[in-house]
C-alpha cells in the first residue's frame, strides 16, 4: 500500500505540482513518462512520490516520449490506471501513438503542459503542441490555471474510464505560465480524491487469460471507415452527458462548477472574447474592469477543447454582436482553430455575430491586459457597425509593421 | 516459475497448442508462421504478445477475424518492444496491488517483429527496453527486407542481395552494405540471453526459447525466416532454404549469456558452399554474372572469417 499525504485544505502549487498530485492521488497503476519542459516537474514529482512511498503503481522511465505512450498503450490494454505528461516537442513525437491510444479505445490519461513547436526551438508556452493533437481523438480539456489543472484531471479519469466513453482525455495548461506559477490549490484528501474518481474497471484485459484479446488490428476500405465513424459517433454523442454528470458529481463533492464553456457575462454582452489557458483568466480580469466603465463586453472560455461543445458556445454568443477569437498557435497559412470553429458553430445559429480572429502569445509572448482592451475596443467597433472594421486576421504584439491578412 | 514444457517429437511439437491459428493470410511457405508456432508451442504458460507492423501483422488480424488465441496487441511498426514492457509494467503493478485477474498464472509477455522494426526503425525502442530489463522476449522474424510493404532494403539486408530500393541494374550488383550485427549489439545490452535460432532446427529452437521463457529479464531471439516472395524460391522450398542457411553457416546457430559466455549450438555436418545458398534465391541471381564473382568470393570469406570468430570466442569462453 503506498503511503497517504496529509494535505491541507489550500496548498501553493504550481499547475505541475496540482496535476502530479491529482496523479499520486489517483493511484495509477503504470506511468511511462519522459521529460521535457515545461512539464518535466510532473515526471520529477511522481518520481519524487515513489521514492518516497507514496505511489505503489509502476512507474516506468521511458527513453522517448513516443515510447512513453507506447508503453501507456500497452499497459492500458492490459487492463488498468494509466497516465503521462509531455509538453512540444514531445507531445509531436508522440503524435502517432495518440491516434493509435485512441482508436483501441484505451482510456490513458496524458498532461499537456502547452508549449511552442520548433523551428525556431523555444520553451514557452503557446498553444502549437494543443492543436497538433485536435483530430487526435481524445477527450481534451484545458485548465486556465493550476486549481484547474488539478480539479480537472480528477474528472478526467472518471470521464475517460467510464465505460460508457473508453476513450482517451488530454488536460492541457499553459507552459510556464500555469505549470511554473505557484497559487493557493483547494485540495481534497486523498480518500476523497481517490474515492470521487473511483476504482479502475477493466474491460477487455489482456492480462484476463480467460478472455484473450486482440488490439490494434488492421481494417481497410471494409471496415476502417466504420471504426472511425463509431468512434466520432462516440465522441459527438456520448462523451458530453459523461462529462456533465461528472462536472455535477464534481460540483457536489467540491462546490466548484465546470461547465463545457465557462460563461463570463456573456449574457447582455456585445462583444465576447474566446480564449484558452491563462488567457481566459486574464480576459475576464479585462472584461469586468471594462464592466465598471459600462461597456457591456464578456469572455467564453472554451473548457472542453474535444468533443468541441458546439451547441452550448452558440448558446452562450447567441445575443453578443461581436466576438474576437484568441488564436495562440502559428495559424500556417488559414484561419486559427478557434476563429474556424467558432465560424462553424455560429454560422447555422439564429445569432450572426461579427466574428474576427487574433493570432497572440507565440513562444510565450505575453498577452496583456492593454492588448485585450485594444481587442475589446474592436469588437464594440464592429459590434456598432455590424460588419468587421478591421482584417479578419489580425496578429497581436509581434514586432515590426503590424501583420493583418484577409 | 512454472514448469518446462515436455516436448517428445515433432509431431506433438507441432500439433500441441494452436493459439496462433493455421488460418492466416501469410503466404504459403511463409517461414513467419513456423517460427511463430515454434515460439508458442515451447510453452504451455498464457501469453502476452505483441506484433509490429510488418507481414505477421497484417496478415493474422485482419478485422474482423485474429488468429491469435491469445492476448495480442499491435501498435505501430516500431514499438511492439515497448507494447510488451508496458503491459509487463502492468502486470508487476497489478501483481503487487492484488488486482490480477487470475493471480496465479505465470504469463510470459512476446514481441515479434520483423527485421524492419527492429534493426532499423525500432532500434531505439527495444534497446530502451532491454536497458530497463522488462521480463520479456523480443523475437526477430528475419527475412533481411522490408517483405510486407513489397521488398525494400533494411540495415538486415546482406551484400548483393536485390530490393526494390537497392536494385541490381547495369552498374550496380544491388545492396552494398553488410547486415547490421544486432546479436552483438543485443548482446551489449548485458541481455541475460541472445540467440540466433532457424524454425528447421526446432529442437535447438525450443531449447533456446524455453531458456529464454526461463530467463528473468529481457531476452532477444533472432530467427532466420525465409520468405519465398522477396528471397524468390518456390514456396515448397522453405524448410529446403532454411537448412541451406544453418548449413552454410550463413545462419549460424548460437546464444549469448550475460555478453558472457558465447555457445555454438550446431555444428553442420557437412558444411555447404556459400554459393548453394545464394544460388538457390533470385534475391542473389545476378551475382552469378561473371562480373560480380568478387561478391560471391567476398560473401565465402565473411561467411568463414564470421565462423571462426565464432568459435574463437566460445572455445576462449568470452
Ligand atoms: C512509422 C512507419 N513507417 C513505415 C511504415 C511502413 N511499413 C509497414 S511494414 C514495413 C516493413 C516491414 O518490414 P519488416 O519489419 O522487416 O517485417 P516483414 O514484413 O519483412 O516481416 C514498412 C516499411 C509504417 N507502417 N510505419
Ligand atoms: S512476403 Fe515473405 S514474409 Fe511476407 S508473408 Fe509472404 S513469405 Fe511471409
Ligand atoms: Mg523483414
Amino acid at each position: 500500500m503506498a503511503d497517504k499525504m496529509d494535505l491541507l485544505d489550500v496548498e501553493v502549487w504550481d499547475g505541475n505540482m496540482a496535476a502530479s498530485q491529482a496523479m499520486r492521488q489517483a493511484q495509477i497503476d503504470v506511468v511511462a513518462a519522459y521529460p521535457i519542459t515545461p512539464s518535466t516537474p510532473v515526471v520529477e514529482n511522481y518520481a519524487g512520490f515513489l521514492a518516497n512511498g507514496y505511489i505503489d503503481g509502476e512507474f516506468v522511465m521511458v527513453e522517448s516520449e513516443h515510447a512513453a505512450m507506447s508503453g501507456c498503450i500497452g499497459a492500458a490494454a492490459a487492463g488498468g490506471r494509466v497516465a503521462t505528461a509531455t509538453s512540444s516537442q514531445g507531445f509531436d513525437l508522440m503524435v502517432e501513438t495518440l491516434y493509435q491510444a485512441s482508436g483501441m479505445r484505451l482510456p490513458i490519461i496524458l498532461n499537456v503542459v502547452n508549449r511552442a513547436l520548433a523551428a525556431p526551438l523555444n520553451v514557452n508556452g503557446d498553444h502549437s503542441d494543443m492543436y497538433l493533437g485536435r483530430d487526435s481523438g481524445w477527450i481534451q480539456f484545458n485548465a486556465y490555471n493550476a486549481q484547474d489543472a488539478y480539479d480537472l484531471n480528477l474528472i478526467a479519469f472518471r470521464v475517460a474510464e467510464d465505460h460508457k466513453v473508453r476513450l482517451p482525455a488530454m488536460i492541457h495548461q499553459d507552459g510556464f505560465m500555469t505549470s511554473h506559477t505557484a497559487e493557493g490549490v483547494l485540495t481534497l484528501s486523498d480518500d476523497d480524491a481517490y474515492n470521487f474518481i473511483g476504482d479502475y474497471k477493466p474491460m477487455n484485459a489482456m492480462l484476463d487469460f480467460e478472455k484473450p484479446a486482440t488490439y490494434g488490428v488492421q481494417t481497410e476500405e471494409d471496415w476502417h471507415f466504420e471504426h472511425k465513424a463509431r468512434q466520432h459517433n462516440d465522441l459527438m454523442t456520448k462523451v458530453n452527458p459523461v462529462i456533465q454528470e461528472v462536472f455535477d458529481a464534481f460540483e457536489k463533492e467540491t462546490g466548484r462548477k465546470f461547465d463545457f464553456v465557462t460563461n463570463h457575462n456573456l449574457d447582455d454582452a456585445d462583444v465576447a472574447i474566446v480564449a484558452m489557458g491563462t488567457t481566459v483568466d486574464t480576459a475576464m480580469l479585462v472584461a469586468d474592469q471594462l464592466r465598471e466603465e459600462g461597456k457591456k463586453v464578456g469572455v467564453l472560455g472554451l473548457r472542453v477543447i474535444r468533443p468541441f461543445p458546439f451547441e452550448k458556445l452558440a448558446a452562450a454568443l447567441s445575443n453578443v454582436k461581436a466576438v474576437c477569437c484568441m488564436d495562440r498557435s502559428a495559424p500556417g497559412g488559414t484561419v486559427g482553430m478557434l476563429y474556424n470553429e467558432i465560424c462553424g458553430a455560429m454560422y447555422n445559429s439564429a445569432n450572426h455575430p461579427v466574428i474576427t480572429g487574433y493570432v497572440y502569445g507565440l513562444g510565450g509572448r505575453d498577452m496583456t491586459v492593454e492588448y485585450l482592451k485594444g481587442i475589446f475596443a474592436d469588437g464594440e467597433a464592429n459590434a456598432a457597425a455590424g460588419k468587421p472594421t478591421t482584417p479578419l486576421q489580425q496578429f497581436i504584439g509581434v514586432r515590426g509593421p503590424k501583420l493583418n491578412f484577409l | 516459475m512454472s514448469e518446462i514444457k515436455k516436448i517428445k517429437n515433432l509431431k506433438e511439437f507441432s500439433t500441441s497448442a494452436d493459439r496462433f491459428e493455421g488460418a492466416n493470410l501469410l503466404c504459403p511457405g511463409c517461414a513467419h508462421s513456423i517460427i511463430v508456432r515454434e515460439v508458442l508451442n515451447a510453452t504451455n504458460d498464457d501469453l502476452v504478445l505483441a506484433a509490429s507492423t510488418g507481414c505477421l501483422e497484417v496478415c493474422t488480424a485482419v478485422y474482423p477475424y485474429t488468429s491469435w488465441d491469445a492476448s495480442w496487441i499491435h501498435i505501430g511498426f516500431e514499438n511492439s518492444s515497448t507494447a510488451v514492457a508496458g503491459a509487463e509494467a502492468m502486470y508487476n503493478a497489478l501483481k503487487r496491488k492484488g488486482r490480477l485477474p487470475q493471480p496465479d498464472r505465470t504469463p510470459k509477455f512476446v514481441a515479434f517483429a520483423g527485421d524492419g522494426a527492429s534493426y532499423d526503425i525500432g532500434f531505439q525502442w527495444i534497446s530502451g527496453c532491454f536497458e530497463r530489463g522488462h521480463d520479456m522476449m523480443y523475437v526477430v522474424l528475419d527475412n533481411e527486407v522490408y517483405a510486407n510493404t513489397g521488398g525494400q532494403r533494411s540495415s538486415s539486408t546482406p551484400v548483393g542481395s536485390s530490393t526494390t530500393t537497392a536494385p541490381a541494374g547495369r552498374v550496380s550488383y544491388g545492396e552494398k552494405k553488410e547486415k547490421k550485427d544486432m546479436m552483438s549489439i543485443m548482446a551489449a545490452h548485458h541481455a541475460p540471453y541472445v540467440a540466433q535460432v532457424a524454425p528447421n532446427k526446432w529442437k535447438d529452437m525450443v531449447k533456446k526459447i524455453q531458456r529464454g521463457f526461463n530467463t528473468v529479464g529481457p531476452v532477444f531471439i533472432n530467427a532466420v525466416s525465409p520468405c519465398t516472395t522477396e528471397w524468390k524460391f518456390d514456396p515448397a522450398d522453405t524448410m529446403m532454404l532454411t537448412d541451406l542457411s544453418t548449413d552454410s553457416l550463413v545462419f549460424p546457430l548460437y546464444e549469448i549469456i550475460d555478453n558472457k559466455e558465447l555457445n555454438i549450438t550446431y555444428r553442420p555436418k557437412n558444411v555447404v558452399p556459400v554459393i548453394d545458398y545464394l544460388g538457390a534465391q533470385g534475391r542473389f541471381k545476378h551475382l552469378f554474372k561473371p562480373e560480380n564473382k568478387h561478391i560471391l568470393d567476398g560473401w565465402q570469406k565473411r561467411v568463414d572469417d564470421n565462423w571462426d570468430y565464432l568459435q574463437r570466442r566460445e572455445e576462449a569462453r568470452v
